[in-house]
């Protein structure tokens, strides 16, 4: 059980919170204590959009423990409007094939059970199509 | 036991007018066709209750589907998420047994520390009820803001009439001071009384029905005496109404009552969900509200009652402002949802709901 750690997150996993730059207005995800951009010290919180789209995909047939009930399954790697890349699985997808480009937007789901039927539950955020 | 009096009905009215700011739905995209569950149980053979019903991702759940209504319902009000002064989600699948749902969706629309936020139940009307609450706790000053919803993935035993119906979705009510509202909730009526006709034990997967109970001693008499007291001492008939919203357990139920009340069918048409996305539970009535409102002009005026086993309804009168057509278009509308469709068999359902034992 990780449940510490699940807890300190759950602002930018349920919500895509992170931050923006006081320096120099980069938004910044995850959220950290040194702007990537700038270098300056950053701490102002920032939601997303939530909206983006792909800039790199892969299917995930064997999945990691906690994620196998919902193999197989896509991972992204989602260019936000607002600028930072995230990885992020894909939801709702069915049959449509997945295209670099495609247009995404953020849905809070359930990512796995933390110690099976027993454990908490971990909510996150995934992408879906955006129509 | 306490005796009815049916001539002497209480209007539940707050003290400072009330009413719905903002507004939003959630249906999952996954449908299964109800030919599909006779195909399985029956060979084919028997009439159909509905022609399809929403099913959950395997993702999903209450409190993933009561977060992206609560959003839409956010983007329509156009307020700032800590003004909210309560988040109650009513529901008959919350997914922890103990630990609420609420904190949760409270969490991720940004209305946390500063709320009430608790989970509600009451089988099907679990959600009119917190929108009953929090037209007290905004109608008497307590709180600028509240938040109310219905959401459900309803279990049905396998086999089961219920699988059927047993579908997934609801809706998520803002409610504010009238003045800043798209629709004004004139009052409210509340009519229960204590009937086996539905239940789950503790620990229990699936419901239980009461047979015989089911229909005229719960579904019927409570929704007619709700919908008939709350218009009786508003002053108004059937006629006053440009829409109207039932609970709907299938589709006949709910045009059988609605037609002895002397509703059209015209009337009920935007809100009958049930055929298409199944009994959303907590979420029906809100839901049918939620398509409603998608599609009313100033000036129209709604009757919605909700139903829950066990057994009461609540019943509200309903006034569209100049506001909603505006803000119905800040969101994704339910008829937008109900068209995202993806259809799936037996075989899908069975692993989407965890029917499966995997050990």
């Amino acid at each position: 059980m990780e449940i510490p750690r699940h807890w300190r997150l759950k602002q930018q996993r349920y919500s895509l919170v992170g931050e923006v730059c006081p320096h120099c207005d980069h938004k910044i995800f995850p959220p950290r204590d040194i702007c990537p951009n700038c270098g300056d010290e950053a701490k102002e919180l920032f939601t997303f959009s939530g909206k983006g789209e792909v800039y790199s995909y892969t299917k995930i047939y064997e999945a990691p423990t906690g994620f196998d009930a919902n193999a197989p399954y896509t991972v992204a790697l989602v260019k936000l409007e607002e600028g930072p890349i995230i990885t992020a699985q894909l939801t709702d997808l069915d049959s449509t094939p997945v295209e670099i480009g495609m247009p995404v937007e953020m849905v809070t789901r359930k990512m796995r059970n933390d110690g099976d039927e027993r454990g908490i539950i971990v909510y996150g955020y995934k992408f879906r199509l955006r129509t | 036991m306490t005796t009815p009096h049916p001539h002497s009905p209480t209007l539940l009215k707050p003290v400072k007018p009330v009413g719905i700011v903002g507004y939003g739905a959630y249906v999952p995209r996954y449908r299964l066709p109800a030919k599909e569950v006779a195909r399985v149980w029956t060979g084919g053979k028997g009439g159909l209750p509905i022609k399809e019903k929403a099913v959950p991702g395997l993702d999903e759940d209450v409190i993933t589907m009561s977060i992206e209504a609560a959003r839409n319902a956010m983007l329509r009000a156009q307020i700032d998420p800590t003004e909210l002064r309560a988040v109650w989600v009513g529901s008959e699948s919350h997914p922890y047994a103990v630990k609420p749902t609420s904190t949760l969706v409270a969490e991720a629309i940004g209305a946390v520390p500063n709320t009430q936020a608790a989970d509600w139940e009451f089988a099907c009307k679990a959600g009119t009820e917190a929108l009953v609450a929090a037209m007290g706790l905004v109608g008497s000053g307590m709180g600028h803001y509240a938040m109310a919803i219905g959401m459900d993935t309803a279990q049905g035993k396998p086999g089961d009439a219920l699988e059927y119906t047993a579908g997934a979705g609801g809706g998520a009510f803002i409610l504010g001071p009238a003045e800043e509202s798209l629709a004004i909730i004139n009052a409210s009526y509340s009519y229960v009384t204590d009937t086996p006709d539905f239940w789950r034990r503790e620990n229990q997967k699936y419901p239980e029905h009461g047979m015989r109970f089911t229909g005229e001693p719960a579904y019927f008499k409570h929704i007619t005496e709700a919908a008939t007291h709350l218009m009786e001492a508003s002053g108004t008939t059937a006629k006053d109404y440009k829409w109207a919203v039932f609970h709907q357990p299938n589709t006949k139920f709910a045009q059988r009552v609605s037609g002895q009340l002397g509703f059209s069918p015209e009337q009920i048409e935007p809100g009958l969900l049930v055929p298409v996305i199944g009994n959303t539970y907590a979420g029906a009535a809100m839901i049918g509200l939620t398509a409603t409102l998608d599609i009313a002009q100033p000036g129209d005026r709604i009757l919605v009652v909700s139903f829950g086993s066990g057994a009461g309804s609540d019943a509200f009168d309903i006034l569209v402002t100049d506001a909603a057509p505006l803000r119905a278009g800040l969101a994704t509308k339910t008829q937008e949802y109900i068209s995202r469709r993806t259809e799936i068999d037996y075989a899908m359902y069975v692993r989407y709901r965890g029917k499966l034992q995997m050990k």
